[in-house]
């Protein structure tokens, strides 16, 4: 087992890489965990509205202590804040946002990333799990654009990028880009498509911790 | 006079029969109706399919009328939380059915099934186990799958302020799914904070108009399940 830890972004440091791609004017959706670290890092001077599926565009953060409303929630069911200008809606309404077409960019968290651009991120299809799906299967059929935040490997060492997802999919050929603990990655015309990478971190040293076809970028400037 | 007040919990929920589909509003406990499902574990009803984005929380509200083994069949999102096992071991001991329905579809299966539309296409699951056997046509060149709208006998839900006719108007994230549900349901029973006057809500901002309202049943301090969880609370 290899550990990739010592290497490459933080948790905190893909979130603030991932960040500096959140344009500025856009209505953007971030999933649960390290996406859910973006909002804090989107450069200053970017106004980006935030939306949450059970209801509300104009997400803020989480309350002071004691000052939350336990119906004022996000997706996760975790209290937050709504800023000035936002707005509240049923929740058709709210996947008429999301299946229509209407939100920019969507941040989620994977289990597994093809290198055609098929996610796995809501069950590992184990037979005695409780499915649950939630709404991942509509953001990434509706939202325009799919950013991937994750671990380049499994706990175990188990490559996340791979060439065609074992776990059950969310969508198929949905994935956008994807940023993980050593560099980011496109989704291209050769399959993944190394971007940039985090410091210290070499192509090699990626390629080793893939199983799909990695290919240097045009761009990518080789550490 | 139009008065869609009744005098208790209890009386609205009477006549739900054994067998009957239920929407519950709220998501987690936002805009969850406790005292309503409360009612109903009362009651007694059995053998109901309930349509809810979860499966409830810790052993009260709708957690606790799965564990009172009065839900056969769940229709749901997102049927874990980390705080409830109740679900999980009905569902591995095959006691209750599990629909899994993808947020998106549950709310638009709901809308339709209000609007009178029996089916409509969706791009959500196309190419994903959920396709499972449904029918798949090309639109644009792209697939979609056909899913049907979803109606019920009883919907349950939870609101800020509501007037004699039944105008509704909700708190926050409380809202969720309770005005699509109101819409499908054959008898739409809502419990709401305070009860105000005719013309004291604003047209302008009716959520749910008193077209799509039945009962009405007032619950000032309605339980706040977050509390009831941490507190160990179990129903009944």
């Amino acid at each position: 087992m290899t550990s990739t830890q010592t290497l490459g972004w933080t948790r905190e440091q893909m979130a603030q890489r991932a960040a500096l791609d959140i344009a500025n004017g856009s209505y953007v959706n971030l999933g649960i965990g390290i996406p859910e670290l973006v909002a804090k890092y989107v450069p200053e001077g970017r106004e980006v509205i935030y939306h949450t599926e059970n209801g509300l565009l104009g997400m803020g953060p989480a309350p002071a202590p004691g000052m939350g409303d336990p119906e004022l929630i996000n997706a996760g069911k975790k209290q937050v804040t709504s800023i000035e200008g936002a707005a509240f809606f049923h929740h058709a309404d709210s996947f008429v946002m999301i299946r229509g077409g209407h939100i920019d960019l969507c941040v989620l968290g994977a289990m597994q990333v093809a290198q055609n651009g098929d996610l796995a991120n809501w069950s590992t299809g184990a037979p005695d799990a409780i499915p649950a799906v939630g709404g991942a299967m509509d953001l990434v059929a509706g939202v325009k654009t799919i950013h991937v935040i994750t671990q380049h490997t499994t706990k175990t060492g188990d490559p996340k990028l791979v060439e065609s997802c074992t776990y059950p999919l969310t969508g198929p050929g949905v994935v956008d880009r994807i940023y993980t603990d050593l560099g980011v990655v496109n989704i291209g015309p050769e399959g993944f498509h190394l971007v940039e990478l985090a410091p210290g971190v070499t192509f090699d040293y990626v390629k080793e911790r893939t199983a799909g076809n990695l290919v240097p970028d045009p761009g990518l400037e080789l550490g | 006079m139009i008065d869609k007040r009744v005098g208790s919990v209890a009386e609205a929920v009477a006549d739900i029969p054994d067998g009957a589909t239920v929407m519950i509003g709220g998501f987690g406990e936002a805009g969850s109706p406790i005292e309503l499902i409360h009612a109903l574990i009362d009651q007694g009803a059995t053998g109901l399919t309930v349509v809810n984005n979860n499966t409830g929380s810790g052993e009260v509200g709708l957690a606790a009328l799965i564990k009172a083994e009065r839900v056969s069949r769940m229709i749901c999102s997102f049927p874990r939380t980390a705080n409830s096992t109740v679900f999980p071991e009905l569902y591995r001991a095959g006691k209750t059915e599990l629909e899994l329905v993808p947020q998106g579809t549950l709310a638009e299966r709901i809308r339709a099934g209000g609007a009178g539309v029996p089916a409509f296409y969706t791009a959500t699951s196309v190419g994903t186990p959920l396709q499972g056997d449904k029918e798949v046509r090309s639109f644009g060149g792209r697939n979609y799958v056909m899913e049907y709208g979803l109606v019920a006998d009883y919907a349950l839900i939870k609101c800020e302020r509501a007037d004699r006719y039944g105008n509704l108007a909700y708190n926050k994230t409380a809202r969720n799914f309770s005005p699509v549900m109101a819409t499908a349901a054959k008898t739409t029973i809502v419990q709401t904070k305070r009860i105000v006057e005719p013309g004291e809500l604003d047209p302008e901002t009716v959520i749910t108009p008193s077209i799509f309202v039945h009962r009405i049943v007032t619950v000032p301090e309605p339980l706040i399940e977050s509390q009831l969880v941490a507190a160990g609370a179990t129903y009944p």
